[in-house]
């Protein structure tokens, strides 16, 4: 053996034993499938524990946020990874771009979601949908003053809006939305009359935006439904008071629709679990887990006829931008841009 | 021993003849793994990012550029004055306590930044107890009736991180003040200076040098900050980094970022070094008697307990409190009933960590020394530069490089033997303590460092004349006179993991807990108050360690053994 050779051997025993050594809980054996999640695990355990529950496939997850696509990417066929679970369409559309998913074809999921909210190749599909709507106070705030996005920027709002980060992933999407209908020139006027009207540097999240209109701060402010439903169930009996201090308006609804984002599930170019992936992400979009992600998420169900949350029921119905969400996503490094020649954040 | 297992070139270090000995070849071995990750980002940030220069350079880039400074400077001012201050006082001076403020002031150590930010926006926002106090007391009704300082601010930033931080600052300065020789000190007395100015004059200059590690450090962990930052809205390079990579899908932009910070820490050092390139900062004499601590009056010890108890307070007291009432408020979130688990697992990714820290740091730091490399210090300076980049940035790079390494091995094992054992080490537990030792390498180097810097290689060269070895003269001289600042490194390097988030979120195993992954992802689910639990898990698990390491301190002052003569 030449000395290269044998150099080149120790390296993998020394990478056998340490890789042993370390307890890998690499994916083999059957009966398994492997998720990388953007989504936080306590939202995701009821429907997983349900889905090996029912199908005896045990589910592993690694929970991460940044760096996730990089990961796959490194990894490359040897990824242990069989699906990402994203929180944004944001996401979806990165792994897209970066190649590194693999299309699905399967008449379950394609009955259950509709056609806006999955990819058009089968690369990715939505598991849930939420509105980024508007807080409005309950005492400040007339009917007729904020009835769309645009409003927000109107002159007679100034001094009146909050905000968190322009650069935080919903309000990305929401802008890249408005450059997909709109261009971007209108875009950039649009996030500057926002500015203008701002109340306070843009900061905290979306439930400190309903604490700061109790507190008189301002009027009206942008959020997902969802945490309207958080802070009325939380523990917490302030967070009551703040959601208390806000109904909320679904804007747009005589033109475009209010803007939605998407939680979804897309399958890894080399998984090795494909079946049992592919199962799991149908299981995800069948009645069992979509009625459990509106209970204990309180977003809504993307399957038709799935019931409501009680709260996202008395909202009524509403009208969804109906915008192809690929085409949205496209445009959210523009949207990233347009925040900093705005100078929304500072 | 351990090192001598690992490394057998060292044995044979006994000849003078100029040579690449096995020590260096090992430490250049060392720094160059532990610079991979490092590499890696280097070679992203090759790649072309558009025109994202461009496109900062005309809107934020100044911004980002001005507010870093800031925080930068502020942090580093307030770590100093409250660091050197309260390490000259409980070294120097007697007053009520001062026994307990000796391990006190290290308590805010224990405590994460994003958590103490979290805690103190909500005692001082608007709907916060103290201002709704403030309100009731004075009929104030609405906000515009009163000005109240904006916690969520860059003030209220550089207020958390000086908070937390100045603990390194602390520990530093306090070693270097009681390894130093009282001699000196007395010599400086008997010309007529006070003790101020025997503060200002002689113990000061002699103690630049730790101070300076310690400072550094606080400064490189202001930069890699993220969590406070973004929940404080304070427009950093590092949110700019992480706006480039994710929301501008530019990853290669990103790095270049990062590279950027990196090549203004290394300058800022570089400059503090070229500053004092002509001082040496050896003891001179093996002299050490006990310290004379100078009794102070009433009033000037009510001064001194004030000033080292408020740092105490307002860095651990109040924010502990305060989890705790969080944590009886409100039951266990979901999934927190695998807690002792997470705990374990805690515990032992750091415990595991900060040994191979320390015996990593202590070859290395002993490398510089005995090796006639002028090229290793560089290395090894540069392998130890990633505590200044963000996480998730840094965890990027230690994917990347162990994913290609895992990759390479595979295809040779499939061209060889024709079988695929996947990916070994990606994905593992080796992963995490690797991106942790690449992470806080400069902890555990530079505590280790500033100590070993301190003894004169008289005593290595009178030592090497007598015919020991290198090796030899590390374990007979330097270890018991490095006791402590060892330790030192190890529990700055356990703190620090149990706090990690960025890496351990991405190099993590599936299935895989730990304390800061569960309040990280409960606090990002905005359910500050059930994440409480976890996070006084952590605050406790490095209590103890901390008032360890502050015993172990003060016992190892030279002189300080049972021949010592301190009351």
């Amino acid at each position: 053996m030449t000395l290269h050779k044998s150099l080149r051997t120790a390296g993998i025993l020394v990478s056998a034993v340490i890789g042993a050594a370390a307890f890998a809980s690499q994916a083999m054996a059957a009966g398994e499938v492997n998720l990388y999640s953007f989504r936080q695990p306590f939202l995701i355990e009821p429907m997983l524990k349900e889905f090996t529950r029912q199908s005896g496939i045990a589910v592993n997850v690694v929970y991460a946020e940044n760096g996730v696509l990089e990961r796959i990417k490194a990894e490359g066929p040897n990824s242990p990874a069989d699906i990402v679970l994203t929180v944004d369409i944001g996401r979806l559309h990165d792994l897209v771009e970066a190649e590194i998913l693999q299309p699905v074809k399967s008449p379950v999921l394609e009955a259950n979601i509709p056609a806006q909210y999955r990819h058009p190749d089968g690369l990715w599909f939505g598991l849930t949908s939420r509105a980024r709507i508007v807080f409005a106070s309950k005492d400040r705030v007339r009917a007729d003053e904020i009835r769309s996005y645009e409003d927000l920027a109107a002159p007679h709002m100034k001094g009146r809006v909050c905000s968190r980060s322009g650069k935080q992933d919903y309000n990305i999407s929401l802008l890249a939305s408005i450059v997909a209908h709109k261009g971007e020139q209108a875009a950039r006027e649009w996030l500057a009359g926002v500015k203008a009207n701002l109340a306070q540097k843009p900061q905290g999240n979306d439930r400190s935006q309903a604490k700061a209109i109790m507190e008189g701060v301002c009027d009206v402010a942008l959020a997902n439904t969802y945490y309207m439903g958080q802070m009325l169930s939380d523990k917490n009996p302030e967070q009551k008071d703040w959601a208390q201090a806000v109904r909320i308006i679904f804007p747009n609804q005589d033109e475009r629709g209010t803007h939605v984002n998407l939680s979804g599930a897309a399958l890894v170019r080399g998984a090795k679990n494909r079946d049992n992936a592919i199962k799991l992400i149908e299981f995800l979009s069948e009645d069992v887990a979509q009625k459990l992600y509106a209970e204990t998420n309180v977003e809504y169900p993307v399957k038709a006829g799935v019931a409501l949350h009680p709260l996202v029921e008395s909202w009524g119905p509403f009208k969804a931008d109906a915008i192809e969400l690929a085409q949205v996503a496209k445009f959210r490094p523009l949207a990233a841009r347009l925040v900093d020649q705005v100078g929304f954040d500072l | 021993m351990e090192l001598a297992r690992t490394n057998p070139g060292v044995i044979s270090g006994k000849s003078a003849v100029p040579r690449v000995d096995g020590w260096t070849a090992g430490a250049f071995l060392i720094a160059g793994l532990i610079a991979m990750p490092i590499l890696a980002i280097i070679a992203l940030a090759l790649a072309p990012s558009d025109d994202i220069w461009h496109h900062l350079a005309s809107t934020v880039l100044p911004h980002y550029l001005t507010t870093t400074a800031a925080l930068a400077a502020g942090v580093g001012l307030g770590t100093l004055i409250i660091g050197v201050g309260t390490a000259w006082l409980v070294t120097m001076f007697r007053f009520p306590l001062r026994g307990v403020f000796e391990w006190a002031l290290l308590l805010p150590l224990a405590v994460p930044s994003y958590v103490i930010a979290y805690v103190y926006t909500d005692i001082l926002e608007y709907a916060g107890p103290l201002q709704v106090a403030l309100r009731d007391f004075f009929g104030w009704t609405s906000r515009r009736d009163y000005w109240f300082p904006e916690i969520r601010s860059l003030g209220g930033a550089i207020a958390m991180m000086t908070l937390v931080l100045y603990p390194y600052v602390y520990l530093l300065a306090r070693a270097a003040f009681l390894e130093q020789s009282v001699c000196v000190l007395e010599v400086s007395r008997t010309l007529g200076k006070g003790p101020w100015r025997s503060f200002a004059q002689v113990a000061l200059p002699l103690a630049r040098p730790a101070i300076v590690i310690g400072l550094t450090l606080v400064v490189m962990e202001t930069l890699n900050d993220f969590g406070t930052v973004d929940f404080f809205a304070v427009a950093t390079l590092t949110t700019g980094i992480y706006d480039v990579w994710l929301n501008m899908n530019s990853a290669a932009g990103a790095a270049q970022l990062a590279v950027l910070t990196l090549v203004i820490v290394a300058l800022l050092i570089a400059a503090e070094r070229w500053a004092r390139r002509k001082q040496r900062f050896h003891h001179t004499t093996p002299r050490y008697r006990a310290l004379a601590i100078t009794p102070l009056s009433p009033g000037r010890a009510a001064l001194a307990l004030l000033a080292c108890l408020t740092p105490v307070a307002l860095g651990f007291l109040i924010p502990a409190a305060q989890l705790v009432g969080f944590a009886l408020d409100h039951r266990p979130a979901p999934g927190t009933g695998r807690f002792l688990d997470l705990a374990a697992n805690s515990l032992l990714l750091a415990s595991i960590t900060a040994g191979l820290a320390v015996v990593i740091g202590l070859f290395l730091a002993y490398g510089v020394r005995v090796s006639r490399s002028h090229w290793l210090p560089a290395a090894i300076r540069f392998a130890s530069i990633g505590y200044a980049i963000p996480g998730a940035v840094l965890a990027v790079g230690v994917v990347v490089s162990l994913a290609a390494w895992d990759n390479a091995v595979d295809a040779v094992a499939r061209a060889s033997f024709g079988f695929s054992p996947g990916l070994l080490l990606s994905g593992t537990v080796f992963a995490m303590v690797f991106g942790y030792l690449v992470r806080f390498m400069a902890l555990s180097f530079g505590a280790i460092e500033a100590s070993l810097g301190k003894v004169t290689p008289s005593m290595d060269g009178a030592a090497r004349t007598l015919g020991h070895s290198p090796l030899s003269v590390l374990r007979r001289i330097h270890l018991p006179l490095l006791k402590g600042s060892l330790l030192t490194a190890a529990i700055l390097v356990f703190v620090d993991c149990m706090k990690e988030l960025p890496l351990t979120l991405l190099l993590r195993p599936f299935n895989f807990e730990t304390l800061a992954t569960n309040v990280h992802q409960l606090a990002s689910a905005e359910l500050l108050e059930q994440s409480a639990p976890g996070a006084l898990a952590i605050v406790a698990a490095g209590i103890l360690p901390v008032i360890a390491l502050s015993r172990t301190i003060r016992r190892s002052r030279p002189g300080q053994g049972p021949l010592g003569n301190r009351p």
